[in-house]
């Protein structure tokens, strides 16, 4: 029945996880914007993509 | 397609207006404009016509073309470190708010911004809150540049005098949601590991395991009372020391009782402790928080002056050369040019030129007003005609308008509203829950001193009044999104409960209770035979004056040729066409005696046929629709007009709100200001309603003041609500519903009511345990919740919303 120790502490790491991503997602703007993503993936991509040229870096 | 543009009436291919007034024709496509064909060459050349297949003619018109060099002044590097939020030396970022954004074709084109111009590493939309961000490299291009490419296709950033002050507004804080992750986090492992006290089969595994699952639970618990909960502790700690008492201390005795009991029984080994109960209670109160907390993205509340006045203006300097400079650098004795619909930015005094300034924003006058050459010209109007040359005699934050910023309502901070329904029951609640736990205690105490202890903490937490708190967020909030559907905007969901409680409505006149843009015609005198009203007609064309402009619309007939065409500014017109000579203008133009004149006030414009004098045009305003309507569903309540114009639409008005309405003319944005602080300290709830600047004070004093918009993205004055003007005559129902909302509210406090009384008797008997309260507390909050959506919803219907 010790198993239980190691069942309930995976359990929490792997919510814990689920949690620090959920953290994560709210933190890198993901959910600050719902609306235009949805409408982004539906435009065709032209036959030869242009790479961005640029960084991507975050302004703080 | 082809077939179909020839007929009749075509529709521009790029922004699909009817192409009236001309009619291009290019690449076998019609266009209304040149500006338009334009665009679409220039969208063409760059092979991103997908901009017309995503959606049917989604461009903007390009009508209003205006010259490029009006960007010059974000060539100034105080201006552009101002709007640019991020530099190095290889790139710039910044955010343009661009509100003609209004289809998946403009994404597509703002996000393709680099084809147009490589220099535009980056571009990405935020469709909801009208933002483009862009990333753009330093040494290919300029910020300069990259406006004036967003303005040649239609998408011109709107740029205002608040952008370069350096308030940046701030971001919506992520605070919340954090504190909900963390509480549904923990409640949903604690909820798992208080199972087994739940079941009779998992007894076993209760005994053995036990006191593992309460110390971990414990710890699971501590993120939740010290960082998800600590608003509801503050908050009560901030009511105690204004000697008040608000919701929020029942709460947090509640919370303090469960987690410091349930501490005591893990530690002890007596119980499994109510840590369920507890990460629960805050997890489903943060989720009332979070629903109160819904805001608009695309609206500002808070906006003034800053946000309407431009950022550059046009300076002359000595030599004459022109110049574009940042309006917050203008000095006293600058001389400045003002173009056709430019806005004057500070006070100044007219050189040159025929002013016609329109006012109707700013001092709420309905007619432009004429100034000649020495008249000093106040900031906030817009230039109406040929162009004007004006000396600057007051410095931008010196102004008569931004002076009306000065006053201490404009300084002074929100306060936390104490009078709300929740508080007053809060403090009910206290006082009841304390009487019941000494009672408890005294009862319990001389028989069975452990039954005393538990009696009076399970009194303590079940009198937490979370299904109460639970309660308001939850039917204010989603009347908030039934107000929303219908066009009618909030700040938040306090000013549902203010709207409630209104007993005076205050209206300002231009604007708000008159349509802007329209004006009704009414001619006296002899009537004009088809031959001399296409006469006047022909010459009214040539008249740029909005007067001119109204009735030429209303005229019929087809202008024709025009000879000997005169026009003295701001006075009348004269011309000859169709073998008559025709006059049309102010009474002391026409050569009529002024006490000749009807009506000082009425604006008139008089016309003559070959030198005798025909009859005359006067102006009414039109009101609003539905106006008649909303004023009798009113009529329980006391009525006021401030109208910044003169007085000659009083009996008009006077018909309309009624013998006892206050009608108030001619006032100044400081006078009504003080009309509305003179109605508050006679305990009036006033609600303003109002749309210019003017109304700007009277809107913030209020207890709650609404601007009225004719598109919500336009510019608005700081307010509290924002309502579209097509749904300007639902007012009345907002008001009503929003007085029904709180009736909900009342009827969910007793089926919150019901729930504590039952587990109240039960605390004082003794017989609470974790597992009633694991029981009773999630159904309470959800039967709450649940009751007051469909409450709402219903209500809603019922009311027509």
């Amino acid at each position: 029945m010790y198993i239980i120790f190691l069942m309930i502490g995976v359990s929490i790491t792997v919510a814990g996880l689920f949690l620090g991503a959920f953290l994560w997602a709210v933190r890198s703007g993901q959910y600050d914007d719902d609306y235009t993503p949805a409408v982004r993936m539906l435009f065709d991509n032209d036959t030869a993509p242009k790479a961005k040229p640029g960084s991507r870096e975050k302004a703080s | 397609m082809e077939a179909a543009l020839q007929t009749n009436v075509q529709n521009c291919y790029h922004c699909g207006d009817a192409c009236v007034e001309e009619l291009v024709f290019a690449h076998d496509k019609a266009f209304c404009c040149t500006g338009c064909k334009a665009v679409y060459e220039l969208l063409e050349e760059n092979n991103l016509c997908t901009y017309y297949n995503l959606e049917e003619n989604p461009g903007i018109t390009g009508k209003k073309q205006a010259s490029e060099s009006r960007f010059a002044y974000l060539d100034d590097t105080g201006v552009e470190t101002q709007l640019i939020s991020f530099r190095n030396e290889h790139i710039c970022k910044l955010t343009f708010y661009i509100p003609q954004m209004h289809c998946s074709s403009c994404i597509w084109l703002l996000e393709n911004l680099f084809k147009l111009n490589p220099g535009i590493s980056e571009s990405t939309v935020n469709f909801l809150r009208k933002e483009v961000s862009l990333t753009f490299l330093n040494q290919q291009t300029s910020l300069r540049e990259v406006v004036a490419l967003l303005a040649r296709i239609g998408y011109e950033p709107e740029i205002t005098l608040a952008d370069t002050d350096g308030r940046k507004t701030t971001r919506t804080s992520h605070t919340l949601i954090y504190k909900l992750g963390i509480a549904g986090f923990c409640f949903g492992n604690v909820m798992l590991l208080a199972f087994p006290d739940y079941l009779a089969v998992t007894e076993g595994l209760q005994r053995s395991f036990g006191s593992f699952f309460g110390y971990l639970s414990l710890l699971l618990s501590i993120p939740v009372f010290v960082y998800s909960a600590r608003g509801f502790f503050t908050s009560a700690m901030e009511g105690i020391r204004q000697r008040m008492v608000n919701i929020d201390l029942p709460i947090a005795t509640g919370l303090l009782a469960l987690f410091t009991v349930s501490i005591y029984q893990v530690v002890t080994g007596t119980g499994p402790g109510y840590f369920d109960s507890f990460t629960g209670l805050v997890f489903f109160m943060l989720i009332g928080k979070y629903f109160q907390q819904r805001t608009y993205d695309t609206l500002s509340f808070d906006r003034d002056y800053t946000s309407y006045f431009p950022v550059s203006v046009t300076v002359l300097k000595g030599s004459g050369e022109e110049e574009a400079t940042a309006v917050r650098n203008l000095k006293v004795g600058d001389r400045i040019r003002i173009r056709n619909q430019e806005l004057i930015p500070a006070d100044a005094i007219l050189l040159q030129g025929a002013a016609l300034i329109d006012y109707s924003f700013v001092s709420g006058e309905s007619e432009p007003v004429e100034k000649v050459a020495g008249e000093v010209i106040y900031a906030g109007g817009r230039q109406v005609g040929e162009s004007l040359e004006l000396e600057v005699v007051k410095e931008v934050s010196q102004g008569y308008l931004t002076q009306l910023w000065n006053d201490s309502v404009f300084s002074k901070e929100e306060q936390q509203r104490v009078s709300t329904y929740a508080n007053a029951a809060g403090k009910w609640f206290i006082i009841v829950t304390l009487l019941v736990a000494a009672g408890a205690l005294a009862y319990w105490v001389p028989r069975d001193m452990n039954m005393a202890m538990k009696a009076f903490t399970s009194v303590l937490i079940i009198a937490c009044p979370c299904a109460l708190s639970l309660a308001t967020p939850f039917v204010h909030g989603h009347t908030l999104r039934v107000f929303g559907k219908n066009k009618f905007y909030l700040k938040n969901t306090a000013v549902v409960e203010t709207l409630a409680k209104i007993d005076t409505v205050v209206f300002d006149k231009t604007g708000t209770l008159t349509e802007p843009s329209a004006a009704e015609l009414h001619y006296t005198g002899k009537p004009l035979t088809a031959a001399q009203e296409q006469s006047l007609k022909s010459i009214l064309r040539h008249s740029t004056h909005p007067l001119s402009q109204r009735i030429f619309q209303s005229l019929r007939g087809e202008p024709t040729a025009v000879q000997h065409f005169r026009e003295v500014a701001g006075k009348g017109l004269a011309g000859e066409a169709n073998g008559y000579m025709v006059r049309a203008g102010s009474a002391s133009y026409i050569g009529i005696k002024e006490e000749a004149a009807k009506d000082a006030l009425e604006t008139a414009v008089y016309v003559s046929v070959d030198g005798v004098v025909l009859g005359y045009y006067t102006f009414y305003n039109v009101y609003r629709q539905g106006l008649e309507h909303i004023l009798t569903d009113l009529r329980d309540k006391k009525l006021a007009v401030l109208s910044g114009d003169n007085a000659h639409e009083q009996e008009r008005l006077r018909g309309l709100l009624g013998q006892e309405a206050e009608l108030n003319f001619n006032q100044s944005p400081v006078q009504k200001l003080e009309y509305i602080q003179h109605l508050k300290e006679q305990r009036h709830q006033v609600m303003m309603v109002g749309d210019g600047l003017n109304d700007a004070g009277a809107l913030r004093q209020s207890d709650a003041g609404i601007a009225l918009t004719n598109s919500v993205t336009n510019f608005s004055p700081s307010c509290d609500a924002i309502l579209d003007a097509t749904a300007f005559n639902k007012l009345s129902k907002f008001l009503s519903f929003s007085k029904t909302t709180m009736l909900i509210i009342l009827a969910t406090f007793a089926v919150s009511l019901v729930y504590n009384v039952f587990g109240l008797t039960l605390a004082v008997q003794g017989l609470f345990s974790p597992i009633v309260s694991a029981i009773l507390m999630p159904i309470s909050s959800l039967s709450v919740i649940v009751f007051a959506t469909l409450s709402v919803k219903i209500a809603a219907r019922r009311a027509g919303l």
